[in-house]
């Protein structure tokens, strides 16, 4: 069934609300921004068509509530509501209240945010899927008994996880037994505090692994793929270097990796863009499942660059109801694409937040640059929100060039007034293991504890 | 009596609590030690304490609970 839109209402805010601005306007659609106090003069609010204050500047009393963003998105006669990423983008009971209010929520249905969003639930829908998974318990462990069980058959060291735990919270890792044993009762304790629930389960802790991620687009009936990302390059588990497609994945192996999240995504009718993230041991090329985002993803833009095609504007469409407008087959990869997260923070001082106003601003240019951000000269970053500035992204014929393509897109960058990570990216981009793309997920961190000093700017 | 104005050293989000249930760090009337914890900055998502820079007792505070603050705001007054 195809549902008429006319009108969008953006309920997130920074660079991802300005990136689903352009993709609106593209497909002749009006705009409304919501917004808190503090981001009456975003970037976001002065591009859309039309403006809405939803709350106050904390994002618990605006941005994270359902009652008032919804009630905002009806009055403002939008007939659809796309949340970006974060905030209420994964938030079940969103979804629910904004479709039973007769409004197109722009990503899939609640029940598939329900199912993707709890681990256990999720991982055994990959597993009926047939996708790899890494072996543990395959769901909570109920009793210490079950436990011991588990890390008997496969083995230390092991990962202690929260079910409803994310974002690399709530993880432990034992790697003996007298640990396992004193851990266990903690970590159930704490996930009980932090998330509601004091549910656990348990994995094989993999030492040295890559973090892939496949790109899924689905029309509720037909889904395909968009190849893969590599966001090996974290800190604290957030992503901080992105690339399309992953460097180090033989053809075979990328063959079957992205077939797993096609037959993920088929197996729940998936509908909207998503991502299915795995971790990648190239020692003995296996992938493992580790969870699946249900809605756009920060990283975007690098998949769109080696592929052609603009995820955000297809996202509307299927959620419009349209099919999908390509074939599998009409998806193939075309050189290599890297994306930097520019942070307001300063990487010299242990990434300490910098917002203030941004007195200076030189947008890089020339073949193959893009740059997704939040910033225009004179605009005061707020201390309310993440401190993402923006996204620095490149294309070029291969990683080689596109890395020296990136050292100098960084070096025509200027953000003046407040302290960037764009020091880290710099040197990162000068690295010798990171252009051989010799790492593996812990692989900044310990980088870090040698060049942090050196980063300032 | 000598009294000193407590300043933030960050602009952001003021918590005079831990957590949203647990009782406040300090109040109104309490003495306080040098270095002591009497609140949070939340900035960016992360949070950064607020430590007393003086011996003393709050006599009052200025910013409350979840209250956004500018950095070098007072958020509490401390009589030496």
């Amino acid at each position: 069934m195809t549902r008429q839109v006319k009108k969008l209402f953006i309920a997130n805010r920074g660079e991802i609300a300005v990136r689903i601005i352009r993709a609106a306007r593209e497909l002749g659609l009006t705009t409304v921004q919501a917004h808190s106090l503090a981001d009456a003069d975003s970037l976001a609010v002065r591009l859309a068509d039309e403006a809405v204050n939803i709350g106050p500047p904390s994002a618990a009393k605006s941005y994270l509530n359902v009652d008032a963003v919804v009630a905002a998105a009806v009055a403002s006669g939008a007939d659809a509501v796309h949340p970006g990423y974060g905030f209420l983008a994964e938030n079940a009971r969103f979804a629910d209240a904004v479709e039973a209010a007769g409004l197109v929520f722009v990503g899939p249905t609640a029940q598939q945010i329900r199912m993707m969003g709890d681990k256990v639930s999720a991982l055994e829908a990959a597993i009926r899927a047939g996708v790899p998974t890494v072996p543990g318990s395959k769901g909570r462990v109920e009793t210490p008994e079950a436990a011991s069980a588990v890390v008997d058959r496969i083995g230390f060291p092991v990962m202690i996880k929260a079910s409803a735990g994310g974002g690399g919270r709530g993880i432990r890792v034992a790697t003996s037994r007298e640990e396992f044993d004193r851990l266990m009762p903690q970590a159930s304790a704490e996930a009980l505090a932090a998330f509601g629930d004091g549910g656990l389960y348990i994995e094989k802790f993999i030492a040295s692994s890559r973090h892939v991620e496949v790109q899924v687009l689905g029309d509720g009936h037909d889904v395909v793929h968009f190849f893969e990302r590599e966001c090996s390059l974290q800190r604290r588990r957030q992503k901080v270097w992105e690339e399309a497609p992953a460097a180090m994945l033989p053809a075979d192996v990328r063959a079957k990796l992205c077939q797993s999240a096609v037959d993920l995504a088929k197996a729940v009718n998936y509908r909207g863009a998503g991502t299915i993230e795995y971790l990648y041991d190239d020692t003995t090329r296996d992938f493992y499942f580790l969870e699946m985002n249900t809605r756009i993803q920060v990283e975007h833009p690098v998949t769109e660059m080696i592929t052609g095609f603009d995820l955000v504007r297809e996202m509307i469409r299927v959620a419009m109801g349209q099919k999908l407008r390509m074939k599998q087959s009409d998806i193939t990869i075309k050189g290599h694409a890297i994306e930097c997260r520019i942070n307001a923070e300063d990487p010299s001082k242990n990434f300490m937040p910098a917002p203030g106003l941004i007195d200076t601003l030189n947008i890089p240019g020339g073949a193959g640059v893009r740059f997704d951000s939040l910033l225009y000269q004179g605009y005061t970053v707020p201390p309310f929100y993440d401190s993402l500035l923006g996204k620095l992204i490149v294309w070029d014929e291969d990683r080689a060039s596109a890395i020296t393509r990136m050292a100098r897109a960084l070096g025509e960058l200027e953000i003046g007034g407040v302290k960037t990570t764009r020091g880290l990216h710099r040197a990162l981009a000068a690295d010798p293991d990171v252009k051989a793309a010799k790492f593996d997920t812990q692989f900044l961190e310990h980088w870090l504890e040698k060049n942090s000093e050196n980063l300032g700017e | 009596m000598a009294t000193k104005d407590l300043l933030s050293p960050l602009p952001g989000t003021f918590y005079r609590k831990p957590s949203p249930d647990a009782a406040p760090y300090k109040n109104e009337g309490d003495a306080v030690k040098k270095g002591e914890v009497i609140g949070l900055i939340e900035v960016m998502k992360s949070f950064h304490e607020v430590h007393a820079d003086s011996d003393g007792t709050i006599t009052a505070f200025h910013a409350d609970n979840e209250d956004a603050v500018m950095a070098g705001q007072p958020l509490a007054t401390i009589s030496l």
